[in-house]
Order: C-alpha cells, then structure tokens, then sequence
C-alpha cells in the first residue's frame, strides 16, 4: 500500500467534509455512546456500532460525534447505547440490536423523537 | 462467550483504554509455516502491581467494587491454551501491560479471526484519543495503520463524519483482505 497517496485521499476527503459543513449551518450535535466492556462485546455491541457508523455514513449525518465507554453496570441490557442531543438530557437504550440502533439513529437523533420501547430508566 | 479472536482483542484494548494508555498496539500476526497465530496488545496505562495482575487472570478471584476486573482476560487464556497456545500478561505500574496469546494456527478448536476491521475502525473512531497502531500480518503480507498521521491530517475533522468514515472503512476493509487473500 502506498501510504504517501492514501494520507492525500484522506485530506481530499477533509476538504469535502469542510466543504460540506460550512454550507450545513450548526444543525444541532449529537453525541452517540456506546457500551463496549466484556458484557456489551459478547451481547453484540459491536455489530450494534458498526450499524452506527454505516448508518452515518449511508445517510450522510453531519456533525455525530460516536465514542464508546466501558460497562455501566446494566450488562443484563447489553448492548447499551446512550444518546446525547444537544442540550437535552442523556437518554439510555438497551438491548439495541443493529436494528434498534438504526431506529434511534432516525427517530431520535435524526427527528428528536425518543424510541421509547427501548429506553432504560436508569 | 466470544466466537471471534477479534472480539477478544477488541475487549483486551478496552481494558487498556479504561487503564489511561495513550498509546495502544494491537500486533496480529500469523504464521503458516510455523503454524502459528500470535496477538500482542501492549499499552502504555497505568499498568497493575503483582497482586492485580494474578486477579485479572483469575475468574473466581475479584474485588469487584468498581468492576475493574472483568472476565475478558481469563476468557482470552482459557481460548489460547485450549488450542496448544501460550498467555502472558506482563504489566508495570505506571509503565503499561502488554497481553501475548498464542495459538495453533489450524488447531480444530482455534476460533476465527472474525471481523477484524470492525475492531480496528470501531476503536479509532470510538476513541480518538488514543493513539492507535495496528499491524496484521499473515506470512509475508502486512497491514499497517497508525492513527496519528490520521488524526494529523484531518486536523480538526472528527472520524465519525460520514465521509471520513467511508474512506477509513474502505481502507482498513482492503488492507485485511489484501492481508488474508491467500
């Protein structure tokens, strides 16, 4: 692999997505969390992120911010994921599959409407 | 509990995430004529004294107050040595831990390596600020990623915007199956 070439794909790629945001005004940020301790890796929580990335990627969601954290002490709701939007206050998910996931990447961080059969009341 | 060997990479390089490393290498390498798969995860955390180190290998013994110690390093042992293979986890306070497990390559019971590039991408992204350096190799071909020239060349530009995502997905996916072609 010439990696010479590849870092200037990659800065190509940081032009665009400059490019991009400066005509997409400040559309409220969302901070994705997902849980990744040994209970959340072996109930999935990786295909749950994956599902997360692909889904930004495919919609072109700007401004998503996607970290993950350790175990939460919910492991019985593995895979967990948490969601932030904007000023409000940080809802909690459980048992989100790659489906769910997708679900609250619409529903909620996309149209602010919370996937209720899913939250866990923390 | 995990049915790929990059699970248990993924949940070891948590562990050195949750112990402050800056720097994380994941070195995977396999080697056909000796017959062998070899995983080093080495950190620069915070490390662990004696003590601790003889609980994270032991599934029955634990302080479990702030679940600090998980089942994920016992797991990752038990898997090694079913398949011929050897573990070690060395560790230093304040220096850093480095895991090593080894494995039968073909041995009938040695799981799959599974979805390697989504424990690489998901660490980069999930993590940004660690420094990340992985290496796979098989025989004689190599796949390396650093995340600093990344992070460097992006200047500001987070990993999760979509296009960034789309050329880290499609770099990291060709380089694995460069690496696993044969």
């Amino acid at each position: 692999m010439n990696k010479i070439n590849s870092l200037d794909d990659l800065k190509r790629v940081r032009e665009e997505a400059l490019e991009k945001r400066s005509k997409t005004a400040v559309s409220g940020k969302a901070h994705v969390i997902i849980g990744m301790g040994t209970c959340g890796i072996a109930a999935g929580a990786r295909e749950t992120m994956k599902a997360v990335l692909d889904y930004i990627e495919s919609e072109k969601m700007e401004g998503i911010l996607v970290t993950q954290t350790g175990c939460i002490g919910l492991c019985e709701q593995e895979p967990i994921l948490q969601v932030v939007r904007g000023d409000e206050e940080k809802v909690t998910y459980g048992k989100v599959d790659p489906e769910v996931a997708k679900r609250i990447l619409k529903e909620h961080v996309s149209d602010g409407k919370i996937v209720k059969d899913h939250v866990v009341n923390l | 509990m995990m049915k790929e060997l990059s699970l248990h990479i993924l949940d070891i390089a948590e562990n050195s995430v949750n112990a402050d490393a800056n720097t994380v290498s994941i070195n995977i390498e396999e080697d056909s004529r000796k017959n062998l798969l070899n995983i080093i995860i080495q950190d620069d955390g915070k490390g662990m004294d004696s003590e601790m180190l003889r609980m994270v290998t032991d599934p029955f013994i634990t302080t479990r107050t702030t679940r600090k110690v998980g089942l994920g390093i016992p797991f990752l042992k038990e898997a090694a040595e079913a398949c011929n293979g050897q573990f070690s986890i060395t560790s230093q306070p304040g220096k850093g831990t480095c895991v090593e497990s080894s494995f039968q390559r073909d041995h009938i019971d040695r799981m799959p390596m599974g979805a390697i590039q989504n424990t690489f991408l998901d660490l980069l992204v999930g993590f940004p600020d660690v420094h990340w350096i992985f290496k796979y190799r098989i025989d004689e071909e190599e796949f390396d990623l650093d995340s600093e020239p990344i992070h460097k060349t992006l200047d500001g530009i987070p990993l999760s915007d979509p296009a960034v995502l789309k050329y880290l997905k499609n770099e990291i996916e060709n380089g694995i199956k460069r690496v696993q072609r044969k």
